[in-house]
């Protein structure tokens, strides 16, 4: 049995029958991340084998204690950007490099009190902020398909390469436009960016607070399911987080779609559409039709704006949020400051890279004396045309599919010269974060042996038919054993 | 949409972010480039749309004002850049 190869719930499944503990699983999945990890994928920025064995160890005393906590004894990646206290927290920045959180986020408590094991920190786009991880200040990440040559994604890169290329059985990233689903598509995993508010972002770093949203990333969707129903609920910590109770997500997926109401928005099939990645989710199409639901075209007239409405509202919101980098109470501080202000530009110039400069540059512009009106509040009105768009399809459909990215993973350095080019990765994401909606990618197949990603859309709060509708197609899909050719 | 290079030094000092020469240079033509494509938004008719800053709805949220116990103050000088004492060392805010 290749231990590393099994999803969360046959994990479970495996230690609850004492065929394996947690500290063997543990142990096999740092080993894969030792042999393959460091200069092939890099998907890590810390690994954190000390800690794990000892977790691992822990979980093993509870579960002969009688424990049946829902992940206990699973390994785990987090992306850098979730506080974890005692270990270094980085948000793939240089003004971050030796910060180490004197707490753990909510979300990583909630993991941990479930029973999973910490292997590690993933890489990420520096604060979240690109759609191929080549912005992470230290390394880019590999995507595990193809030649080693392409990128995963992001950003939410290294927890989707390290769940593809099984580094972990299952990983957290977050998602501000895309950076969970995009990944996830791009490296053949499946990835859920839950409802504004489903999951607590006390201890996220934060980059766009009306956007950002934390999911899973996993093997398949009733992992998805399982991680999502642990990570959900409110946090007095956290004034956005939603009151509404949390499902048991597993227990309704099912196989029958039966009087189900599919839409498929057509403006989602966008020009510059790589072919093999529109005829993959045409074809999926079929299947909902043999599993019974009810599929119709719909139209969300505004989606072309998305892109430029997302690009005015999530820069003015990161250039906010990253005010508070300024060298005095932690991280990166220039030594040679001559007064405070000349600190402040010191340690920001010097902390930042390319891609966050550039956005806190165009936020800055949109929320200043004079363009306020014409972009920064434009914006907002397109976005309530978005979330307009949606509640419409929704008053017809019970969920909607469509493309996840336009195209399947891209080569290392093809776009990062072009901002303009790396935006459009994330334009059928994009309206789902500005409507604040459950989105979900699953593989659909693959294009020149790249994986290519169905998107799931839903009403607010309804996970579950996200959920169901992913289940039942990936059970008759063949896609759930995707996995890449690694070298061993 | 050109912005010039007096506009870039105005964004760049109201973000109290230093640039070099280049990247001054490199902005400029780059913030121009992607504020013209961001431009498309002209084309909708908005007069009569209200803004949406956030999805949910949830107003403020009010909490009891109880007394707890805060942060120690070493764990929060742990990840100081320099401090003195008790107290974080910061340059002259006074010149």
């Amino acid at each position: 049995m290749d231990l590393t190869d099994l999803s969360v719930l046959e994990a479970l499944d495996v230690m609850r029958g004492g065929e394996c503990s947690s500290e063997e699983l543990t142990g096999a999945y740092l080993e894969r991340i030792e042999r393959m990890d460091r200069g092939l994928l890099q998907a890590f920025v810390t690994v954190t084998p000390e800690l794990a064995l000892q977790q691992a160890r822990a979980a093993d005393a509870r579960r002969r204690a009688g424990d049946e906590a829902p992940l206990l004894g699973v390994p785990m990646a987090l992306k850098d950007l979730v506080l974890t206290r005692g270990v270094r927290t980085t948000c793939s920045s240089r003004i971050l490099e030796q910060f180490t959180p004197i707490e753990d986020a909510t979300i990583t408590e909630k993991l941990y009190a479930a029973g999973a094991v910490l292997v590690g920190k993933t890489n990420m786009d520096e604060f979240a902020m690109g759609s191929s991880t080549e912005n992470s200040g230290f390394f880019p990440t590999r995507n595990p398909w193809g030649d080693l040559t392409r990128v995963p994604g992001g950003s939410s890169g290294g927890s989707a390469a390290a769940v593809a290329a099984r580094l972990a059985t299952f990983a957290i990233g977050s998602d501000t436009g895309g950076s969970i689903r995009q990944p996830a598509a791009l490296c053949g995993v499946v990835g859920l960016k839950p409802t504004y508010g489903r999951v607590s972002r006390y201890g996220l770093i934060a980059f766009a607070s009306s956007l950002d949203q934390l999911g899973p990333l996993t093997i398949d969707v009733a992992d998805c399911a399982l991680v999502t129903r642990v990570i959900s609920g409110h946090d007095p910590l956290d004034s956005t987080s939603l009151a509404a109770p949390v499902p048991d997500y597993q227990a309704q997926l099912g196989a029958d779609l039966r009087g189900l109401r599919i839409g498929v928005p057509k403006e989602y099939f966008v020009a510059g559409m790589e072919t093999g990645v529109e005829q993959a989710v045409r074809a999926s199409l079929d299947v909902f039709r043999d599993l019974g639901a009810e599929l119709g075209e719909v139209s969300l007239p505004h989606t072309d704006y998305g892109l430029s409405a997302y690009y005015i509202i999530a820069p003015a919101e990161c250039g906010a949020n990253l005010a508070r980098y300024d060298g005095v109470k932690y991280g990166y501080s220039a030594e040679d400051a001559e007064s405070m202000w000349d600190g402040y530009y010191k340690t920001r110039g010097r902390g930042f890279g390319p891609e966050v400069k550039r956005r806190i540059m165009l936020g800055t512009y949109a929320l200043s004396s004079g363009y306020y009106d014409a972009f920064y509040l434009k914006a907002q009105k397109i976005r309530t045309l978005i979330k307009q768009d949606f509640d419409a399809a929704f008053e017809r459909f019970d969920a909607l599919v469509a493309p996840v990215s336009p195209t399947v993973a891209f080569k290392l350095g093809e776009k990062i010269g072009d901002p303009l080019a790396m935006y459009l990765s994330d334009v059928c994401t994009i309206p789902i974060n500005l409507a604040g909606l459950p989105g979900l990618s699953l593989p659909c197949g693959l294009s020149d042996g790249l994986p290519v990603g169905l998107q799931v859309i839903g009403k607010p709060l309804d996970e579950v038919t996200v959920l169901r509708v992913a289940y039942a197609y990936e059970q008759v899909s063949g896609w759930r054993k995707l996995r890449p050719e690694l070298p061993a | 949409m050109a912005i010039s290079r007096e506009q870039v030094e105005h964004v760049a000092h109201l973000a109290r972010l230093g640039l070099s020469e280049e990247e001054k240079d490199r902005l400029q033509q780059q913030l121009s480039q992607i504020l013209e494509a961001m431009r498309v938004i002209d084309r909708v008719d908005t007069s009569a749309i209200p803004p949406t800053a956030q999805v949910i709805p949830v107003q403020s949220v009010m909490r009891d004002d109880e007394v707890r116990p805060s942060s120690p103050v070493e764990d929060i000088l742990l990840n100081a850049p320099r401090r003195e004492g008790d107290f974080i060392r910061v340059p002259p805010v006074l010149e």
